[in-house]
């Protein structure tokens, strides 16, 4: 076998990198608007597909454009946002914030139960966390948030589709729901994930799940109610509950959460949108 | 990788044959059985993940192949793996731009490419010391013969855990459901690969002799 000195390993090396780091660059440049035209076009189908639009890759643009007639981006007062695209709005920052949100209601509801281990841990850290301080920065959180709204118009009805963003078991979930113009009976729902197990969690993105929405409501008495996922199954007079995936739980339950989640913050949007 | 003497043949169309049959790597060599597990719930995931090791085994067996003379004998494991590493990406990333449906089934499995053992074990034990073309060929052989593997395990996964092949719903179409069948649930979990792929092994075995140790 052939000896190379130490300099010559080092120079193949990095060479070596280089050139990986080179090729690699050009290719994802070069397939990147590829990529995003994809990902684009998918969510375009997903949105069609909750207001009960068949298209496929060829037609969604277009079809988009003469279903979806407006799309806009409101906050949780219900309030229209200005200079924000619906299409641009991330919604995994968005669910991040509904996390950091909970996460100080947390602290609020452990002041209440322990004000002794609050007192410690406010000594080390030095920071006075009174419950104040923890409003105001739940309101900042809140007041940051976007809530995008996709406006369909089909055969003169009017409809509302929200995005929904989640965790699965595996990784993430998310979806659009379609709500008819009294802003609580679902027209339609389009779910898909990234990991979920194939056969098991995965079947959320199968019609046969996505159907059963179909109807559901999601105000109780004019109380926002969300859509259970239920374990053990529902019957149809259940206007508050759909069947879950059996051996899928995680998910079910994830998407639950998601959905509730999710729709809770549009809740003023809703009824001022409803007078 | 296991001790096995590596592939020096003359015949260049015994290079592609025998990873097909004789010496599979899944069957005989049992190598790449996890992502094996893994991704052959359904057809069509399958056979891209197929196209894409075949790719991915051919390619880096020629670049590696080309070479040979100049890697550094200390460092060659690592030049191996930047070598499979850059081919894999390349992969997703084509495959994310052209085939997205697929791309999101097989999801983190096209990035485990990386870690098969076939690829590793094929460049260790044949690229290292042979010319490009005689590589590319091997590596496409035992690209092909992990595939057939492959799609044999998914296509009797998808049809009795989920009742289709490649998507589309036989059993329901022949009317199987109504006489009280019911679609296995377990063929859909990992373990079900497994002794599907033991019982390919077993098949294999008893038909050609020669394959069964004799320890």
């Amino acid at each position: 076998m052939k000896s190379f000195s130490n300099l010559y390993i080092f120079i193949f090396s990095s060479i070596m990198v280089i050139i990986v780091a080179a090729v690699l660059s050009v290719i994802a440049i070069q397939l990147k608007p590829h990529q995003d035209m994809n990902i684009k076009l998918e969510a375009m189908q997903n949105i069609l597909t909750s207001v009960r639009v068949e298209s496929n890759k060829k037609n969604a643009e277009e079809l988009f454009k003469k279903y979806i007639t407006d799309g806009y981006v409101v906050n949780p007062e219900g309030e229209k946002l200005q200079g924000v695209i619906a299409f641009d709005v991330d919604l995994k920052k968005e669910v991040a914030k509904i996390d950091k949100i909970k996460k100080y209601e947390s602290q609020i509801q452990e002041r209440r139960e322990s004000p002794f281990k609050n007192y410690i841990s406010g000594f080390i850290n030095f920071k006075t966390v009174d419950k104040k301080t923890i409003n105001s920065m739940i309101d900042k959180a809140n007041f940051q948030r976007q809530l995008p709204v996709f406006v369909c118009e089909k055969e003169r009805e009017i409809y509302y589709v929200i995005p929904l963003w989640g965790k699965g078991l595996w990784g993430p979930i998310w979806g659009y729901i379609a709500l008819e113009s009294d802003l609580n009976t679902v027209y339609g729902a389009v779910f898909d994930h990234k990991s979920e197990t194939p056969g098991l969690g995965a079947e959320i993105k199968e019609a046969w799940f996505q159907e059963d929405f179909k109807g559901k409501k999601i105000f109780k008495d004019g109380q926002f109610q969300s859509i259970e996922v239920a374990k053990g199954g529902t019957d149809d007079l259940n206007k508050y509950a759909v069947d879950a995936i059996s051996g899928g739980t995680i998910t079910s339950k994830g998407l639950e959460d998601m959905l509730y989640d999710c729709l809770v913050s549009y809740r003023t949007f809703f009824e001022t949108q409803r007078n | 990788m296991g001790d096995r003497e590596p592939l020096f043949s003359t015949k260049n169309i015994k290079l592609l044959k025998e990873p097909l049959g004789t010496n599979n790597p899944i069957t005989v060599q049992v190598l790449g059985i996890c992502s094996a597990l893994a991704i052959t719930v359904k057809l069509k995931p399958s056979i891209v993940m197929a196209i894409s090791v075949v790719a991915v085994t051919a390619f880096s067996n020629v670049i590696i192949s080309l070479l040979r003379n100049y890697i550094p004998p200390r460092i060659r494991i690592i030049v191996q793996l930047t070598v499979i590493a850059t081919m894999v990406i390349l992969v997703d990333q084509i495959l994310k731009a052209f085939a997205y449906d697929v791309s999101k089934q097989l999801s983190v499995f096209v990035g485990l490419i990386i870690t098969n053992c076939i690829i590793m074990g094929r460049l260790e034990a044949f690229a290292l010391g042979n010319r490009p073309w005689p590589s590319f060929l091997d590596g496409v052989g035992n690209g092909a013969g992990y595939g057939i593997i492959l799609i044999i395990v998914a296509f009797f996964r998808e049809l009795l855990g989920s009742g289709t092949i490649y998507g589309y719903p036989v059993l329901e179409k022949i009317g199987l459901y109504k006489t009280g069948y019911v679609n296995n649930g377990l063929m859909i979990l990992p373990p079900m690969a497994l002794i599907t792929v033991g019982i390919i092994i077993w098949v294999q075995r008893s038909k050609n002799q020669d394959l069964i140790e004799t320890h």
